[in-house]
């Protein structure tokens, strides 16, 4: 069933279009992550769907109902905000239950929502506390719990995590996972971390210039991004991309300097790709090196030219026909820059480019 | 090798003191000219402000013999309180002689409801012209601090005007009505801008769980705005009480403020000049702005601070 239902949406300030014609169609108690750069319109359009900016165009639907012209309280939507967003004069509990006593919710009814919400976020000895009293992640989760207590279908959050610390992030995270997966609410997520988008969503909306580039799993996304622009937004590092042209003639290959690359295992869009400028994207976890590359469809040695450690593994970078070219190499082995190593790549797990439009062939 | 670096630093800062101690802690503070010329500049301007004040406090304690003596400088001889209850109770303004008595109580009759009035109407107005922006809400709030330059001379003829008309010039509610709408330019870019400054998701949070126009004012808003509210009032408080233009004009003269009458007071044109009457006349009349200063200076301080810190 459909929870939320975004249609054809449009939001201009005087001439310029913040979103473009904008679908979106969230199935019920599905986690939806909204990912892009700054100023892509991911947060105007959860913005949009929560009632707190004005549309231009198009409706919005929430649970069958249209609500495009409701209030937000009536929009049946709880959301949780980057700054948290706790009225700082008020306790913990009356955090809680600002919104339900606006609601005019008999008292008992409060109490035994305000008190569930405590007992799931673990925030019960917190209750009587001011904001200003509580460390960064406690005021997350009583943000979380303002949420809760509302008993919606649709929680919003708008990058909720961004202003805390790298390691209570990661522990949020898991907690975020875990609540939805206790509530089996509908929840769309607002973040600029592709971490958190490929950990938490059921599917991903890749944003862009005020328009959905791709909306899938984050499976699909990592492997088969739509365009340069999510190939390149997803994955860290960043996808290598070589210039180069395609020749769809017999057997697909890539031309790249000196080199070509058998296309024959890769799956190109619709029938045939078509020939031209195109370009080659490569994730540097996925090419091998070493013994293991010398069975991949396509290997060269190339020349170590940088070494960037990083711990888990070593990120090295060399040149192939002349273009930049990273990959992943385990931590353990020795390299040093100068060596030649040998290097090898299934062109089944890459992704061709059109040069001009920037459209996966 | 700490030795080669002491050589070197020598050589390559010829005529310069070496200290025989290695630095090492807090850099010893060394009193500078720079810091001199300051200390002198801030005793100058403090002895400028006080001598005036210390003249004033001490010929309002002595009787008029000693004040014909001439000393202007001397503490007083014979110190009486005399001239401060004669300024209080049966000081001549024209032809009465209350004192200033009447005019303290006009006073507090003009200012406290055009305080309470216009912070009032202006924090309703920065609040709705942060959060609620209506068409023409940027002209309208260009038009007001606009108003805040406009010389107040200009206006006070069409302003006569227009209260004769409605029948409330020279009264207590004609003079609330006119410092209301003069302070509302500078107290609602006051409010306006405490409101700007606080994060904006507060306000849209509110909104999800259910608050209104009125609940986000009254609930979210209004506690957080104990600071800049303090310093609206320091503002008004003062303004209102130091004013004497819309005083003689707009209040008419059963209700002229304490200032006016301070004005007759010291005036007064028949009889003996009575300075120290005078003094002590002007000393009360100064002393609500200066005890508002002296109670609220932390508040004050605080306020405008947090005008600049964000939420």
């Amino acid at each position: 069933m459909t929870s939320v239902l975004v249609r054809d949406l449009t939001l201009r300030y005087g001439s310029i279009e913040v979103l473009r014609a904008l679908n979106l169609e969230v199935t019920e108690g599905e986690f939806i992550v909204l990912l892009g750069p700054s100023g892509c319109g991911k947060s105007t359009l959860l913005n949009c769907i929560a009632g707190l900016l004005d549309i231009s165009d198009g409706q919005i639907l929430i649970n069958g109902k249209n609500v495009t012209w409701e209030e937000p309280k009536d929009r049946g939507i709880g959301m949780v905000f980057q700054s948290y967003a706790l009225y700082p004069q008020m306790s913990v509990e009356g955090n809680l239950s600002f919104g339900l006593k606006n609601a005019r919710l008999p008292r008992e009814e409060i109490a035994k929502r305000v008190a569930r919400a405590a007992e799931i976020l673990q925030i019960g000895p917190l209750l009587k506390r001011k904001p200003s009293a509580l460390s960064g992640g406690q005021r997350q989760r009583v943000a979380i719990g303002r949420a809760l207590v509302r008993d919606v279908e649709v929680f919003l959050f708008d990058e909720p995590l961004s202003n805390l610390d790298a390691k209570l992030r990661s522990e949020l995270r898991v907690e975020i996972k875990r609540l939805h997966q206790r509530l089996a609410n509908t929840m769309i997520y607002v973040t600029h971390d592709q971490i958190e988008a490929m950990t938490l969503a059921d599917r991903i909306a890749v944003m862009y210039g005020g328009e959905i580039q791709q909306f899938d799993t984050p499976q699909v996304i990592y492997n088969k991004p739509v365009n340069r622009f999510v190939a390149g937004f997803i994955g860290s590092p960043g996808m290598n991309f070589l210039d180069g042209t395609v020749e769809a003639a017999g057997e697909p290959t890539f031309h790249l300097g000196d080199f070509s690359v058998p296309l024959s295992r890769y799956g190109f869009d619709g029938s045939a790709g078509p020939s031209g400028a195109a370009v080659l994207g490569v994730r540097p976890e996925h090419i091998a090196h070493g013994a293991a590359a010398a069975g991949q469809p396509f290997s060269r040695e190339v020349n170590v030219e940088i070494v960037e450690p990083m711990g888990s593994d070593t990120l090295v970078w060399s040149k192939l026909g002349g273009q930049n070219l990273s990959f992943r190499v385990e931590a353990e082995k020795p390299l040093s820059v100068g060596d030649r190593i040998l290097i090898g790549f299934d062109p089944g797990r890459a992704s061709v480019f059109d040069s001009s439009s920037g459209r996966r062939l | 090798m700490s030795a080669d670096v002491t050589t070197a630093v020598r050589r390559t800062m010829p005529g310069a003191a070496v200290a025989a101690v290695e630095p090492s802690g807090a850099k010893p503070q060394r009193i500078s000219p720079g810091r001199i010329g300051v200390y002198c500049f801030l005793i100058v301007s403090a002895l400028f402000f006080l001598v005036p004040l210390y003249i004033m406090i001490v010929t309002s304690l002595k009787g008029m013999p000693e004040i014909r003596l001439g000393h202007l400088f001397n503490l007083p001889a014979e110190p009486t309180i005399q001239p401060w209850i004669d300024a209080w109770l049966n000081a001549c303004t024209g032809r009465d002689c209350n004192g200033l008595s009447p005019g303290f109580w006009n006073s507090v009759k003009i200012t406290v409801p055009s305080v309470i009035v216009s912070i009032v109407c202006a924090s309703v107005n920065g609040y709705a012209l942060t959060y609620w922006p209506y068409k023409g809400a940027n002209l309208l709030f260009g038009i007001l601090v606009f108003g805040a330059f406009v010389p107040y001379q200009v206006v006070i003829y069409p302003l006569i005007i227009g209260l004769s008309s409605v029948g409330l010039f020279a009264s207590l509610p004609g003079i609330i009505i006119v410092h209301t709408i003069f302070g509302m330019p500078i107290l609602t870019l006051l409010f306006r801008n405490f409101y700007a400054a606080l994060p904006a998701e507060l306000f849209k949070a509110a909104r999800v769980d259910g608050a209104g126009f009125w609940g986000v004012f009254f609930k979210i808003m209004l506690p957080m705005s104990v600071p800049i509210t303090v310093v609206a009032v320091i503002l008004q408080v003062t303004g209102i009480w130091n004013d004497f233009l819309f005083g003689v004009v707009f209040a008419g003269r059963p209700n002229w403020p304490m200032t006016v009458q301070l004005n007759n007071i010291v005036n007064t044109t028949t009889g003996v000049r009575e300075y120290n009457v005078n003094m002590a006349a002007t000393i009360l009349t100064a002393a609500v702005p200066l005890a508002i200063y002296f109670i609220s200076g932390r508040w004050f301080i605080r306020g405008i601070a947090a005008g600049a810190v964000k939420g």
